[in-house]
């Protein structure tokens, strides 16, 4: 089933518009990237650049109208996704990818018992039983360290504190052991402690299965800790992707160092946050230069005028900016916040 | 409300240690001490305070938002009060005949045919001769017939009616509000636009031309039209009602959520949405019963509904005002007896609608 290059997913040149009254506006224009079978992608970017309606393009949930997947393939093991018919994405959902949301508050139904809701994944997709279903749902919810287990799985999600309920959607989006897991945002709504155990607890789950995960966030802590490689995302397009590692010792891209610069950094006496001036721009309405131009540091004359290329600096580091070769060679050790 | 309030993280904590099946023992443990367990959002909040307040140590078992609409409801005392009219009067109507059959020996239709005097109708509490018995309480109507067995009889019709014709609107409206609100789009403006041209339509009149359209031969058959006629036309609230609300649930995260897992669409809608949005439809159905049994009640008076020898409220106060200068009882009881049953289900209805909605509650 695995594709030869033992990429379990791979995204060309997807592109994800929505019709409003304002015009097309392009939250996802010409996505590319691949991930590997236990791999773990981070996908950073502020909000609005189009991190989260990529993943849901790529189990199709783009709320259609107004959005629609118009150009591009989701290669999953093999398979385009958005060539397949309803039906078989169904049960591609939730069994082969799963997904975790941003607040776990509103994430489980409120009326239905948690056993109910977890029963409910397997039952569809593993064929159990409903004792079998139920004996699953308690695992699942040990496995993710809900203490009583047996108790527990029969109350209501209002009766877990958000860091117990993001445990349960886990042990919801875990429990066909999918191939790809996408977290969107899991710990933005949850305090620091809370934030790290979840983390953790993905992290240590991914280990334990192998599961492949696209970890979509605009905390670049959780990226640093979390992923093999990233991507940095703006205005739908991608702006930087490389390695871990390569992307925060050196970053190629004025738009990255930007963001790496605003980490707030509590050892460091600066009088003032940094902050990337003016706000990211209507993707409705984009002029034909770099859309990040009229915010960059850096920008010239050519930045106003044409759209940048995408720079190969290495292998596996690509950056979008007309001068990304002299970002990358100027950050050289020299910038790290 | 303080007291309870600091005590209760000790009740938490002391369960702690039996929580623990996995031994790992920091990190997650915090979770449950974590206040966020009870600061959900306002409404759950404050409704496990309720809960907490009323039974401290129950809480750790969970507590359904039924038994706090429940506990609520039983602190309204008109709803509680026309909680047990309501049982009372349905007990007593599907009861009340065949106990009356066991200790005297007559049936509501049962006409007596030996009386020596003319006027057959008596007063209530009055003998044949004119002596006080217990044999009529309310008097007897103009044939002869008792009139607590009719009112007892009218009433399992009038319920009847009235329960029939809402289980109608709840299966009706209920599944085509919601596929209309969930679908959306075209087939949404499609289905609404038939229940707006529905609404416009003069609904008594309606339902007495299918009335006097399809007229049946026997009293059963006249029953059964009433039934369909009356549950053809109460839907269109409900309908409405649940499209609203599946509007407002279906772009919540749990149902996108629930699409990520490969749930199909139409259990979403039955599984995950129709549930949420029992609260406003179990009150609204409380109220359509009151709202059914008027019509059906106008309808019998005005000589559409329910044929003689069955009866119902309405049809019993029709033959009564015929003679409200000489026997004012025959309208009086069967009258009295509608009033109070339409009065305690409104009663139960708004309380059900405050006990069931907590943006509504004032405690």
């Amino acid at each position: 089933m695995s594709s030869a290059n033992g990429n379990l997913l791979e995204v060309n040149d997807l592109r994800t518009y929505f019709e409003t009254e304002d015009g097309i506006v392009k939250a996802v224009d010409g996505i590319s990237f691949n991930l590997r079978r236990g791999e773990t992608l981070g996908i950073v970017g502020e909000s609005g650049s189009g991190k989260s309606v990529t993943n849901l393009s790529i189990i199709r949930l783009v709320p259609n109208p107004p959005g629609k997947i118009v150009a591009g393939e989701v290669v999953f093991n093999g398979q385009d996704i958005l060539l397949l018919p309803a039906e078989e994405v169904r049960k591609i959902r939730g069994r082969r990818i799963a997904m975790i949301f941003q607040d776990p508050m509103t994430s489980l139904n409120p009326f239905l018992k948690i056993s109910r809701q977890l029963m409910e994944v397997t039952q569809l997709h593993l064929g159990h039983t409903k004792a079998q279903a139920y004996e699953h749902a308690i695992k699942m919810l040990e496995t993710v360290g809900i203490p009583d287990a047996r108790t527990r799985v029969d109350n209501y999600p209002h009766e877990f504190s958000g860091g117990m309920r993001q445990r349960v959607m886990i042990a919801m989006a875990l429990s066909c052991e999918p191939e790809l897991l996408i977290a969107d945002e899991p710990t933005t709504a949850l305090d620091v402690t809370i934030q790290a155990q979840i983390l953790e607890l993905i992290k240590s789950l991914k280990e334990k299965t192998g599961t492949s995960v696209i970890l979509i966030t605009h905390d670049l802590g959780v990226v640093a800790g979390m992923t093999d490689h990233v991507i940095v995302m703006y205005a739908g397009k991608i702006f930087e992707q490389a390695k871990t590692a390569g992307l925060f010792a050196r970053p190629g891209n004025p738009y990255t160092k930007g963001l790496l610069r605003s980490v707030p950094d509590p050892t460091a006496e600066q009088g003032q946050l940094y902050q990337i001036p003016g706000s990211p721009p209507d993707v409705a309405h984009l002029k034909p230069g770099c859309p990040f131009a009229p915010r960059c540091e850096r920008a010239e004359e050519i930045c106003h005028r044409e759209f940048p290329p995408f720079v190969e600096l290495t292998p596996d580091h690509h950056s979008l900016c007309h001068f990304a070769q002299e970002v990358f060679a100027a950050s050289d050790g020299a910038t790290n916040s | 409300m303080n007291e309870k309030s600091s005590q209760n993280p000790d009740d938490r904590q002391s369960i702690e240690p039996a929580l623990n099946p996995l031994g790992e023992p920091s990190g997650w443990a915090e979770t449950h001490h974590d206040p966020d367990v009870i600061a959900l959002g306002p409404e759950m909040a404050v409704a496990e305070a309720d809960v907490r307040s009323a039974e401290d140590r129950e809480f750790v078992r969970g507590s359904s938002l039924w038994r706090d609409a429940w506990r609520r409801l039983l602190k309204n005392k008109l709803a509680v009060f026309g909680l047990i009219v309501v049982i009372a009067i349905t007990l007593a109507s599907f009861a009340g005949p065949t106990i009356i059959k066991a200790t005297l020996g007559i049936t509501p239709d049962f006409i007596p045919s030996n009386d020596v005097k003319l006027i057959k109708s008596f007063p209530p509490f009055t003998g044949v001769n004119g002596e006080f018995s217990w044999a009529h309480p309310m008097g007897t109507d103009n044939a002869g017939r008792d009139q607590l067995g009719r009112v007892l009889q009218g009433g399992q019709i009038s319920l009847f009616v009235g329960i029939i014709a809402t289980l109608v609107s709840l299966l009706i409206g209920v599944s085509y509000g919601a596929v209309a609100g969930y679908v959306g789009g075209r087939l949404d403006n499609l289905m609404m636009r038939l229940v707006d041209v529905l609404y416009s339509l003069p609904y008594v009149i309606l339902v007495i031309v299918l009335l006097s359209m399809f007229r049946s031969q026997t009293a059963r058959g006249q029953l059964i039209l009433l039934f369909v006629a009356l549950g053809s036309v109460s839907w269109l609230t409900m309908a409405r009602i649940v499209r609203g609300q599946v509007l407002s649930l279906k772009n919540q995260e749990f149902v996108l959520a629930a699409r990520a897992t490969g749930v199909s669409t139409l259990r979403i809608i039955f599984r995950h949405l129709v549930p949420n949005t029992l609260g406003p439809v179990i009150v609204y159905a409380t109220l359509t019963i009151p709202q059914v049994m008027l019509t059906e009640a106008f309808l019998s008076f005005l000589g559409f509904g329910v044929q003689a020898p069955l009866a119902s409220w309405g049809s019993l106060a029709s033959d009564g005002v015929q003679n409200i200068a000489i026997f004012p009882w025959q309208l009086i009881f069967p009258g009295v007896t509608m009033a109070l049953t339409l009065f305690s289900l409104n009663f139960l209805g708004d309380g059900l609608r405050d006990a069931l909605d907590p943006q509504m509650r004032t405690d």
